[in-house]
């Protein structure tokens, strides 16, 4: 049967119905809601795990958990969080913005598309099983932190480890796939008229996040490969006894990790990008800039992996090359936050609750990197390492940088996508609730960190009793804030909103996917709108 | 054929494959993960495997049949072909990583192990025998790893193969030209040259590998050696087996009488995909037979 859609050929009530419409969708909306829910569901998983480790550092000692637990549960949070959590709702967000963004119907590959989301359930399905087979007290769940360091994945890792290995393989097989087909849409489906440097900053921002993911997906399949193969065919790639090398596979990991990290930060810039124009009613400042920018980040992440290895030891003119190629990160990463503020000068500004999260990112995300430029002076590394520092760091940057951003882009379109307004009030207070928790939560661990506090530790001494109590109390009122936002996003899809939104939804908002009704109809642009 | 067709798009119908592929991944890795804790073969892994066998020949059945049906217009074909161009990068990436370790093993690993730089103690005191060449002969601890006896050499086997591939690369290209000039029998004949040369490739493999491990020493668990070199040619191999099966059916679609002049798409994505594994070759060649 031919679904060719022709012109002036209404399909947009062509909706397949019942469960078949998600689970053989090849619509890029339905699609995107599901990554958007599953990684709303994976948030709430992971914050919980995020709590049992909070609920246990509140004070010095043992209280809840044994340590053999707390390395699960640092562990799964930090893969659930990264995996299941930031990369999918940015699938999602790429699902359901890039195609309106560009005038097109739809993503290139529909039915991969689909693929892609669905195999994310059946990864996460084998690690959550994982960690339900341990609470039951079958085997450990994995236990090796995030970053799963040989030999502690290969020689000490538990048997869950296999299972893991080869979720991160289907996580990386959808990540392939979600990326292919984003740089497929984007090069082949742009309306005409739609040339590179007039698509608007969020599918650049995605158009090089995809590049880097399946530059780097890949890498860590033979990171992972290479641990399958080690702990289980007697290869020895990490073991020193054989001629290999445990440090080879940090380099391996990381050449992988750093990154993933602007994965995980680069489509938060094209939000925020978008934002900010909006509520401040301007064109944004630099639109050129903030493209090379983005491209330039690209590129220097793939050389500056070992900064996270400065104490594991390397040639000192490794040191110095990945301590200064890291310091050249922050001047693009200058120019956008630049680029930001400038867009915000003398704008006729208001502060609707997508523009209050953009501007909390840009404080925020920015402390997160001055964190990153403390960390990467090679001999300061050496005492932060390891520390709470660390970790406050990379929160700042992935919670209130990548996640914040996740926000303000759902409030930003959660109009267009449902038809309906979000209740205002609600999102002023989800703000400003998380925005003052998230502080409380990770502020301190700044200075308990400086003081020497190590990570992924489940007791501590007693100096620093007072700042993890603070932390704690933070964490659970960051946690449960997230229900407002809970609240508030079910209130608005199912429509009991007071407000209708209209098809522009904000005042100043510019752009295609502004000029189709909100909703937006099942697929996108049945026809290529002209693009001046 | 135009270049551009922005005035129609193309939608494909809902698909059960998607979620058909995702039970058949998630069957396999389960059966793979319980086979090799048993020890002993999981009936999970057979069913996992059938479902993807079923899932592929489903799936491009499926394709297949809406492109006879003149479904896929030209921003379709392009969609596709920057589809398989990035999925081809993607696997070399890949194999970047198993190169990536090779050359980490023997640049640095290896001379550190040997007490080169600043490692003069580590040497002495863990393993003071351990001598610094490749191929590595003698492993630090032998009593884990037991070393293989001599070196594969390049210019024995590995040379013929790599003669069989590149002349593989030139045959599909030849049939290409073939069917880009709508001559049929020429297509079908190169083809199945090409063909023949994947498995004379794949059959040579089977021999060497018999001969590592019968008479080399040469094994998966003999250290960073055989380690990285079973990795390598291993997945050049299953890569090279991929693709003779690809070449395949796409020899069985040209004597059934698909493809035209214009439009094969799926026959020059496994010809990319052919010359793909043709380059990996080389340079597994250089650096893991030869120097
Ligand atoms: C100006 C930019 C940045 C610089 C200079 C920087 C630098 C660093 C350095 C040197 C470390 C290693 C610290 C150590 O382990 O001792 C680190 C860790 C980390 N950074 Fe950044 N960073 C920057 C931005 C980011 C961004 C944007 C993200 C993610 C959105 C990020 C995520 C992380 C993570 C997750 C870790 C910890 C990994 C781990 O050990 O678990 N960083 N950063
Ligand atoms: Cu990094």
């Amino acid at each position: 049967m031919s679904a060719v859609i022709e012109e002036h050929h209404d399909h947009h009530d062509h909706k397949p119905t019942g469960i078949g419409r998600w689970l053989f969708s090849t619509n890029h909306k339905d699609i995107g809601t599901m990554y958007l829910w599953f990684s709303f569901l994976m948030f709430f998983i992971g914050g919980t795990l995020a709590l049992v480790i909070r609920a246990e550092l509140f004070e010095p000692g043992l209280q809840f958990v044994e340590p053999e637990f707390f390395n699960q549960m640092t562990t799964l949070h930090g893969l659930i969080m990264v995996f299941g959590v930031i990369m999918p709702a940015f699938v999602g967000l790429a699902n359901w913005m890039v195609p309106m963004m560009i005038g097109a119907p739809d993503m290139a590959l529909p039915r991969m598309n689909n693929w892609s989301f669905w195999l994310l359930p059946g990864a996460f399905g084998i690690l959550i099983a994982s960690l339900i087979m341990s609470i039951m007290g079958m085997g450990s769940a994995p236990n090796f932190g995030w970053t799963f360091y040989a030999p502690l994945s290969t020689t000490y890792g538990p048997a869950s480890t296999d299972y893991f290995i080869f979720s991160v393989h289907l996580m990386g097989i959808s990540s392939i796939m979600g990326s292919i087909n984003i740089i497929a849409t984007i090069m082949n489906m742009r309306a005409p008229g739609m040339t590179y440097m007039k698509m608007p900053i969020f599918v650049w921002t995605w158009f090089i996040t995809a590049y880097l993911l399946i530059a780097v997906m890949p890498v860590l399949a033979g990171a992972v490969t290479m641990m399958l193969t080690d702990r289980n065919f007697g290869t020895s790639f990490f073991n020193a006894a054989g001629g290999g090398d445990p440090v080879m596979f940090q380099h391996i990991f990381w050449f992988f990790g750093h990154p993933e990290v602007y994965i995980m930060i680069l489509p938060s810039f094209g939000i925020i990008s978008e934002i900010v124009p909006t509520f401040a009613r301007k064109k944004i400042f630099g639109y050129s800039s903030m493209v090379y920018a983005t491209a330039s980040i690209a590129f220097l992440s793939f050389i500056v992996w070992a900064h996270h290895m400065f104490t594991t030891g390397m040639p000192v003119a490794g040191e110095l090359f990945f301590m200064y190629a890291t310091m050249l990160i922050a001047v693009p990463t200058g120019v956008k936050v630049f680029n930001w503020v400038s867009t915000m000068w003398k704008g006729s500004m208001t502060f609707e609750t997508p523009m209050l999260f953009a501007i909390a990112f840009i404080f925020l995300f920015t402390i997160g990197g001055f964190t990153g430029l403390m960390l990467c002076i090679t001999p300061a590394d050496f005492q932060y390492h390891d520390t709470y520092f660390v970790v406050a760091h990379f929160h700042y940057v992935l919670v209130t940088g990548a996640a914040f951003g996740i926000m303000a882009g759902v409030y930003f379109w959660l109009p267009k996508w449902t038809g309906n307004m979000y209740d205002e009030t609600l999102g002023k207070w989800h703000f400003w609730t998380s925005v003052i928790s998230v502080n409380v939560l990770f502020f301190p661990m700044h200075f308990v960190g400086l003081a020497g506090m190590p990570r992924r530790i489940p007791d501590y001494s007693l100096q620093f009793a007072e700042f993890n109590a603070m932390a704690s109390v933070g964490a659970f009122a960051f946690g449960f804030c997230q229900l407002i936002f809970l609240y508030n996003v079910i209130k608005t899809a199912r429509g009991k909103t007071s407000v209708k939104a209209t098809g522009q939804v904000w005042e100043g908002a510019h752009g295609l996917e502004w000029t189709l009704p909100s909703p937006a109809p099942f697929h996108s642009f049945t026809t290529p709108p002209q693009v001046k | 054929m135009s270049t551009s067709n922005h005035d129609e798009y193309y939608i494909p119908e809902p698909s059960k494959w998607p979620l058909v592929g995702t039970i058949a991944l998630t069957t396999t890795v389960i059966g793979a993960v319980n086979t090799i804790h048993a020890g002993e073969l999981s009936m999970i892994l057979p069913v996992g495997l059938l479902l993807v066998a079923y899932l592929f020949f489903g799936w491009f059945s499926a394709v297949i049949d809406e492109s006879m049906a003149g479904q896929y217009n030209a921003q379709v074909d392009r969609s596709f072909r920057i589809g398989m161009l990035w999925f081809i990068f993607s696997e070399v990436m890949f194999f970047a990583a198993f190169f990536g370790a090779l050359f980490y093993a023997r640049v640095f690993a290896m001379e550190w192990l040997g007490g080169a730089s600043n490692n003069a103690s580590t040497h002495e005191y863990l393993w003071p025998a351990f001598e610094a060449v490749w191929p590595v002969l003698t492993n630090p601890d032998n009593s884990l790893f037991v070393a293989p006896e001599e070196k594969m050499g390049a210019w024995g086997l590995p040379a013929w193969n790599t003669a069989v591939l590149l002349t593989s690369s030139v045959t599909v290209t030849i049939a290409h030209h073939a069917l880009r000039a709508g001559h049929r029998k020429p297509l079908i004949i190169w083809l199945a040259a090409t063909v023949a040369l994947g498995v004379i490739f794949l059959i040579l493999q089977v021999e060497e590998y018999a001969h590592a491990y019968s008479e080399m020493g040469l094994t998966l668990d003999s250290g960073i050696y055989g380690s990285t070199f079973f990795m390598l040619t291993g997945f050049h191999g299953f890569h090279v087996t991929m693709g003779t099966t690809m070449l395949l059916v796409m020899l069985i679609r040209s004597m059934k009488g698909h493809f035209t002049a214009d439009k094969h798409f799926a026959f020059e994505a496994v010809a990319w995909y052919w010359h793909f594994v043709d380059v990996v070759w080389l340079g597994l060649f250089i650096f893991v037979y030869w120097l």
